[in-house]
């Protein structure tokens, strides 16, 4: 039993399909009148966020809300991190004030897993995205899109294209597709793919148009500004030719591909406004999406005696 | 999975023709009850609750001539024991178009035991909308109720002692229809996999 949600590594063929198949039931509570269950009554969820981010956390936010759980939403920002407080003190005052789970969302990468591993907190850690490392719980959201588009996964040709090198999306979401069966390429210019690519499980390759031959999903990246302190491509322009999801590339893909980004977009660079509002994208989706993964995850990790993932199931 | 460990030297009490008659039977006393099929929405309890209301809705529609809605209702969420045992899966809720407000809700389950399942549905229920009435089928009543709950339509009591198991087999999950007894040393009344249900 593992109580915590830190990699899209840890999770086997069963626990993600277990994940992905509770979404799917979670997912039609939405559509009810009352969007709320009971089960997670009396449980205590913080979001502990040390970087900016809207979707994510008012998407943890709701989730744990629609299980009936009291949420505590902290921000570095206005915390007494800005005084210069520890990871490791604000993890013993949540531990104090008694989380039975702590969303952690840090720009270090491994700060989930110190939380996880250093005893400082009891409850169940859900990593929310650390550093350039990973955000397990996209991942998930992006193979349950994916598999309500095109009912499967395992087969599937998925071409992820952008800023590799700084995203903790691309990563998880290999680690996650490569265990369902997808068939996974990374296209980036070669300066924005991470040393050791090649030992990732899936492909790469510095041509889009050539990669997108017979795409089922094509994942955008964002392009992470705020991560580059170097030139890693000559020009804005020159990279959204070369990397740039135009109406043009769209339309030579197949019939059924969707198109996906994990958000937020820089509309122009990465992708263009006429494809992401196409009908195409799932951009949209996606977000709906992640409130009933997250439902999913934290009902398996809290809603028991212990954690329904990492059994032999 | 408990039953069929525990199905061993299990005994069957009753076969697939005495499963047929019961909901034959069941069926007629809706309708009687009911005055008629008018507004009857029968709901299955996952797992073996499902197949059951669906046979259900089947034999009243043919009786009345036209369509019965059926749909199943899934408790996992609302269970009171969930923190006991370790998370796990859910089943389906799948609601007939029309919705169950003003309806009357015909619960159907496999087998009644503790009660607290069914409590438990009273609750899932009362999320989905406001039926006019609900009552309870079951297929086997085995006594040993904690809560102030008892069914209006049963196809067999069954006086069992906590000690035993019983299991309800529909060819739907099981390939055969029966009912069996067998022994166990485990006697909570509680535990859901006793209940017939050894699958959630």
């Amino acid at each position: 039993m593992t109580r915590h949600l830190l990699s899209a590594a840890d999770l086997s063929l069963d626990d993600a399909t277990l994940i992905l198949d509770t979404a799917d039931e979670l997912a039609r509570v939405s559509d009810r009148p009352v969007k709320k269950l009971p089960t997670l009554r009396g449980r205590t969820v913080v979001n502990l966020f040390f970087e900016d981010s809207t979707r994510t956390r008012i998407s943890f936010e709701a989730a744990a809300k629609r299980l009936s759980a009291d949420v505590i939403n902290f921000s570095a920002k206005g915390s007494s991190v800005s005084k210069g407080e520890s990871l490791k003190d604000t993890a013993l005052t949540l531990e104090a004030m008694g989380a039975d789970a702590v969303v952690i969302r840090h720009p270090a990468s491994g700060a989930p897993h110190t939380l996880a591993h250093s005893g400082w907190i009891g409850g169940s850690i859900v990593n929310a995205g650390d550093g350039t490392h990973e955000h397990p719980t996209q991942a998930l959201l992006d193979a349950f899109t994916m598999r309500r588009h095109l009912s499967t996964i395992a087969g599937r040709k998925v071409v992820i294209v952008g800023d590799v090198l700084h995203s903790r999306v691309a990563r998880s979401n290999v680690l996650l597709l490569a265990t369902l069966g997808a068939d996974v390429t990374l296209v980036a210019p070669p300066t924005l793919l991470p040393v050791g690519v090649d030992q990732w499980p899936c492909t790469h390759s510095y041509d889009l148009d050539a990669s997108l031959v017979g795409a089922d999903v094509v994942m955008m990246l964002r392009v992470q500004r705020e991560r580059m302190n170097a030139a890693f491509f000559p020009s804005v322009r020159e990279y959204s030719r070369r990397y740039g999801l135009d109406a043009d590339r769209m339309s030579r893909l197949p019939e059924h591909a969707i198109v996906m980004h994990p958000g937020p977009m820089n509309r122009g660079l990465e992708i263009t406004a006429a494809v992401a509002d196409s009908d195409r994208a799932v951009i949209i989706e996606q977000v709906t999406n992640g409130v009933s993964v997250r439902m999913a995850v934290l009902y398996l990790l809290l809603g028991g005696s212990d954690s329904a993932l990492g059994g032999d199931l | 999975m408990v039953r069929s460990e525990s199905s061993h030297e299990a005994r069957e009490v009753l076969d697939a023709d005495d499963v047929q008659r019961a909901l034959t039977r069941i069926a007629h006393e809706v309708l009687e009850r009911n005055k008629g099929a008018h507004s009857v929405v029968l709901l299955g309890i996952p797992s073996r609750g499902v197949p059951l209301a669906q046979r259900l809705a089947a034999r009243i529609g043919e009786v009345e001539g036209r369509d019965v809605p059926f749909g199943s209702l899934d408790i996992t969420m609302f269970r009171d024991d969930l923190r006991l045992r370790p998370a796990r899966g859910l089943g389906r809720t799948e609601l007939p178009g029309g919705g169950i407000d003003d309806a009357v809700v015909v619960l159907v389950d496999d087998v009644l035991y503790s009660g607290r399942t069914i409590r438990a549905a009273l609750d899932a229920l009362s999320e989905l909308g406001r039926p006019q009435s609900v009552q309870l089928a079951v297929l086997v009543d085995r006594g040993h109720r904690q809560f102030p709950i008892r069914a209006d339509y049963v196809g067999k009591n069954l006086p069992t002692s906590t000690r035993e198991t019983v299991q309800v087999l529909v060819s739907e999950l099981d390939g055969s229809d029966a009912v069996l007894i067998g022994g166990t040393a485990d006697d909570d009344p509680a535990d859901p996999t006793r209940e017939g249900r050894g699958s959630v």
